[in-house]
């Protein structure tokens, strides 16, 4: 075994393994520059598409959006979800990281990947969107740096899982893991899915691309590549709830009001999450309606029953833990008193009722058969998905990071000032910028299109003026949240580089287990037959009426559309 | 004592639960199940479903059968282009070939009456998105979907493509007359 050494750290007590404490703030700083690339390219996106600007050029345009899709979606999550995976393993479990020279094959592989998928898109042949269906074809080295992506995405969650096998061995912990670990095993299961699924479409299709095999069917690639690019985003699902629990307990010491419940509503996402795929698809030829409602209803809205749950208890362990200290009084006193000036807690918090009442209404409402009709491919579609992966899991990982920078990279922030109104810029114009879309996408207006004004068509179709003002509106908010993206890149790095230095704490050439937590008289009589969480549960209400209101609201839209059968 | 550290009971699986929990998992159940009803229930009694009749198909068999379409059902000529609109008879099959990146023909259908729709797309994947009535549909090539349609609107329709096909993707837009 290698040597290596094991730094408690003074601020938070985390006990951090040093290669698992490099390979963590390497994935981490990589992923922030794939942000900020991904920020710089969404300029474009939104300055194109806000009718009054309409910016780039058709060829340049569709470009950045090919860029800015898979920057995002992919490359910025996957590598911050590496880090997050090292972190919930060797840091949590306080173990050292398993091969820690494969996790930087892994590391290097997942790099050349993004920068041969990058420059591929650069070189202007392969604007074929993040989803390049076929018989679209991009070059071969656009294929070719998703496969060495997802190849090193697969090998780093191996790394994670044998990280788990180390723990027990070495007995680091008793009992079951915590669980904010089990969340990332959820993640890192999806994940295995997800890049098989992968590299079984993407693999031919790179064959393709260079002549080796001839054609692949046009609805299968849809089908295949759907396991991987919805997959992809139900692990940041899997991952940014692990965070906000993590979180919770961070700023609050809140436990969860149940661990049964909380893990069994991640063992749902293990079991129908990634039925989800079908959504895409509802509106395909081929597939027959008992396999499109079966899937895209997670069998029975399994899923959706699992999220409901994370969304109650997590909160609900915060309202536990402050009336515990003594915020009793009415219904909200403890989130009226919750640290609204900590940027880790009130970036969590905004990415969880985002995530709730935007992403995840809209995402049933997207995925239900009938209704998929009135959204398929308009602008709604993105509304959705930057409610869940920028609201739900970018501003989770923003949170995080507000917490990681004095834990893990051991330097002061800069600018406390700004960081603690960054997650409500961001956050909040991000809001803004959904609606505005799912109300475009409601009046029809497409996705991925250049120009709606359709000029140089003879026979263009005027879209309503509320389309161009919403899009306009569009524009203004996108600003604003890229405004914010910059802030929160400008205080992460400027921390990183010049921030103070701090403490690193003592530093121990063998790992201290965690000791064994007795059941505290709390835990014993805790939850046994109280309604413990009263504020939380009208705050579900809320939620439970909207998402009702709004479910029905869109089946008397669609009742009045032409007849189709 | 936290979701960052281990249960602090060994048996967390017996604990418990708060009502708060079990009353919200409940309802969270019984809407889930309701949801799932909902869209079996709008098979057997909405009017909005969208067809599975699927056939595999070629651009040049499907531009034959379009091609016969438009020789016996046009009725005049439209744009630079010349796109003919055929106006077929009620209840017939009506066929629309979507390709970079144009639609074609152009359709004149008649209000409450039903037409059997035949959608494909020639290269690549295309969007058949009918506006202002906002119905997404997705063409896609090497099959042929069949769509039973009523329009219940009398007026000047449009549809956008709207999946992504190259550069020239915000020109493909075409008309549907609902008589």
């Amino acid at each position: 075994m290698t040597a290596t050494t094991y730094r408690t750290c003074p601020r938070s007590g985390l006990q951090f393994e040093s290669q698992a404490e490099k390979l963590m703030m390497v994935n981490a700083v990589t992923a922030v520059v794939v942000l900020l690339v991904g920020g710089i390219l969404a300029i474009g996106v939104v300055l194109t598409r806000w009718p009054a600007v309409h910016w780039l050029a058709a060829d340049t345009f569709y470009m950045v959006l090919t860029a800015h899709g898979i920057d995002m979606l992919i490359f910025w999550i996957i590598f911050f979800e590496v880090a997050v995976l090292y972190f919930c393993s060797s840091t949590l479990l306080r173990c050292r990281l398993a091969t820690p020279k494969i996790a930087w094959l892994a590391y290097a592989l997942m790099l050349i990947g993004a920068v041969t998928n990058n420059v591929a898109v650069f070189q202007g042949g392969s604007s074929v969107m993040m989803t390049s269906y076929v018989p679209m074809m991009a070059a071969p080295a656009f294929y070719l740096g998703l496969i060495l992506f997802a190849v090193g995405a697969l090998i780093a969650c191996f790394v994670f899982f044998g990280t788990l096998v180390i723990a027990r061995r070495d007995r680091t912990y008793q009992g079951s893991v915590p669980l904010v670990t089990f969340g990332a095993i959820t993640a890192a299961i999806i994940a295995v899915f997800t890049i098989t699924s992968g590299a079984i479409i993407l693999i031919p299709t790179f064959l393709l691309s260079v002549g080796v095999i001839q054609s692949i069917d046009a609805l299968v690639y849809r089908t295949i590549w759907w396991a991987f690019g919805h997959s992809s985003q139900q692990i940041n699902v899997a991952a940014h709830i692990s965070i906000w629990y993590a979180v919770a307990a961070i700023a609050f010491g809140a436990k969860p009001m149940s661990e049964r419940v909380s893990r069994g509503a991640f063992l749902l996402y293990i079991l129908f999450l990634q039925l989800a795929s079908a959504h895409h698809l509802l509106a395909d030829p081929g597939l027959s309606t008992g396999w499109k409602v079966v899937n895209t209803s997670y069998f029975m809205y399994f899923a959706v029953l699992a999220s409901m749950i994370h969304g109650l208890t997590i909160p609900g362990a915060i309202e536990v833990a402050q009336r515990r200290k003594g915020f009793n009084n009415g219904l909200f006193e403890w989130l009226r008193k919750a640290p609204w000036g900590n940027p880790v807690f009130s970036g969590m918090f905004i990415a969880l009722i985002g995530f709730g009442f935007l992403g995840g209404i809209s995402g049933v409402m997207m995925g239900t058969e009938q209704l998929n009709m009135i959204i398929h491919n308009t602008i709604y579609v993105p509304g959705h998905f930057h409610a869940t992966v920028v609201v739900g899991t970018t501003l989770s990982f923003m949170a995080l990071t507000y917490f990681l920078i004095p834990v893990l990279f051991r330097r002061e922030m800069i600018n406390p000032g700004l960081a603690k109104w960054q997650p409500y810029l961001f956050g909040l114009s991000m809001y803004f910028f959904c609606l505005v879309m799912m109300g475009a996408g409601t009046l029809g207006v497409s996705r991925r299109h250049w120009d709606m004004a359709f000029s140089g068509s003879a026979m263009a179709y005027e879209w309503p003026g509320a389309a161009y003002l919403l899009m306009g509106l569009l524009g203004i908010s996108g600003i604003a949240s890229i405004a914010g993206g910059a802030i929160y890149i400008y205080i992460t790095v400027g921390s990183v580089l010049w921030g103070r230095r701090l403490d690193e704490g003592a530093r121990n050439p063998t790992f201290t287990p965690i000791p064994r937590t007795a059941p505290t008289l709390v835990a014993q009589t805790y939850g046994s037959a109280g309604f413990a969480a009263p504020g939380t549960f009208v705050l579900a209400m809320v939620f439970l009426v909207s998402f009702i209101l709004y479910y029905f609201i869109n089946w008397k839209y669609l009742s009045q559309v032409w007849g189709l059968s | 004592m936290s979701a960052i550290l281990p249960p602090s009971e060994r048996l967390w699986w017996k604990h418990p639960l708060d009502r708060v929990e079990g009353t919200w998992i409940v309802i969270s159940l019984i809407w889930c199940l309701v949801m799932f009803a909902m869209m079996i229930g709008w098979h057997v009694y909405g009017r909005q479903n969208l067809s599975t009749e699927t056939y595999r198909t070629t651009p040049e068999l499907f531009t034959k059968k379009t091609q016969a379409m438009v020789d016996q059902y046009t009725v005049r000529t439209e744009t630079d282009a010349k796109i003919p609109v055929v106006a077929p008879p009620a209840g017939s099959d009506i066929y629309l070939i979507a390709r970079l990146w144009a639609f074609w023909p152009i359709l004149e259908l008649e209000k409450d009456k039903t037409y059997r729709l035949h959608l494909t797309a020639m290269d690549y994947n295309h969007g058949f998105s009918l506006q202002p009535a906002n119905i997404n549909i997705q063409v896609v090539p090497g099959f042929e979907h069949v769509v039973t349609v009523t329009p219940n609107k009398a007026g000047t329709f449009s549809i956008v493509c709207n999946e992504f096909c190259g550069i020239n993707h915000h020109t493909m837009v075409s008309r549907l007359y609902v008589k």
